[in-house]
């Protein structure tokens, strides 16, 4: 209990701190210090695996992406920042619609009880796999991933290469292929004259 | 094992602080690097409330769907740290005020 209300709070500082942050390499830093928070608390939900791979691909991947593009960004001619009250006339009205619909939320959540279910009091397990004793361990991740959760494994692989076919054809180093009419009739006559060149010789 | 030591309902609230505090970010913020990750701290709160469910009923798919989230925010990472570099390189700026091409 004390170790949540710790990691919480730390985890809202390092929010907030994250969205005011001057320059994005501040950002950075805030947002790291959230996903390490936030990997300790899967620790204290049994959620082994998925505090691994937070840190892996959230802190390890993902934020490391960032850095390279602000260092690719701030390398050339303009330093890269910009102030964090850019847009001031909308800045205090969002925060106040963001503060409101926090407390309807609150509101609803203090006026419904959370169902909790009755099978879990005496240890029964009510997923298809998981099992109180190795609940949330990476093997019985991995068993459930590999048998119950196939499909949506494998959609997995599919989003991931989207992903990268994505960001080649967006960042690579020739401007996206456009398909248009003057383009096809291009390659089909530079195939021609191929053609007949090699019919020439 | 079985009893949750920390109420649900304070995950819950942790959860909607976290997501709130990344909706401020993105409306109010003009830097696409810092909207982008407030975005990550909106897919980590839902993160944390689908991890926390799955710990409350002892079930797995919550912590399937936390695998899910992770790729396709990397995926998202990805590709909007690519537009963030090509608009950059062809426009020389990253204000997404500046970027307002397709507004008429």
């Amino acid at each position: 209990m004390i170790a949540f209300w710790i990691l919480a709070v730390a985890m809202i500082v390092s929010a907030i701190w994250c969205v005011t942050a001057s320059r994005p390499i501040y950002s950075v830093v805030a947002l790291l210090g959230n996903f390490l928070m936030l990997a300790i608390m899967y620790l204290t939900l049994n959620a082994e695996f998925l505090a691994v791979i937070q840190m892996i691909v959230y802190s390890g991947a993902i934020l490391i992406l960032f850095l390279f593009v602000i260092a690719l960004l701030s390398s050339g001619i303009a330093p890269f920042s910009v102030g964090p009250d850019r847009l001031p006339r909308i800045a205090y009205p969002a925060i106040a619609l963001t503060l409101i619909a926090l407390g309807f939320l609150t509101w609803a959540l203090v006026r419904t009880t959370v169902a909790t279910p009755a099978a879990t009091a005496n240890g029964a397990a009510l997923g298809p796999v998981g099992t109180p004793d190795v609940f949330g361990s990476v093997g019985d991740f991995g068993t459930a991933l590999f048998t119950t959760y196939l499909l949506p494994f494998e959609i997995t692989a599919l989003i991931l290469m989207v992903a990268v076919i994505g960001v080649v054809l967006l960042a690579g180093d020739r401007a996206p292929y456009v398909a248009t009419k003057k383009r096809a009739a291009d390659v089909k006559r530079e195939m021609r004259e191929a053609i007949l060149r090699e019919g020439n010789q | 094992m079985n009893v949750m030591t920390v109420p649900l309902a304070h995950y819950i609230a942790l959860s909607a602080v976290i997501f709130f505090i990344g909706v401020a970010g993105v409306v109010t913020r003009r830097n696409p690097l810092i909207m982008l990750m407030s975005i990550e701290l909106m897919f980590n709160a839902a993160n944390l409330l689908f991890a926390a469910f799955a710990r409350a009923w002892l079930n797995n798919a919550g912590h399937i769907f936390v695998f899910l989230v992770i790729t396709v925010a990397a995926a998202e990472a990805a590709i909007g740290l690519a537009i963030v570099v090509t608009v950059f390189r062809s426009a020389h700026t990253v204000d997404v005020d500046d970027v307002a091409l397709l507004k008429g």
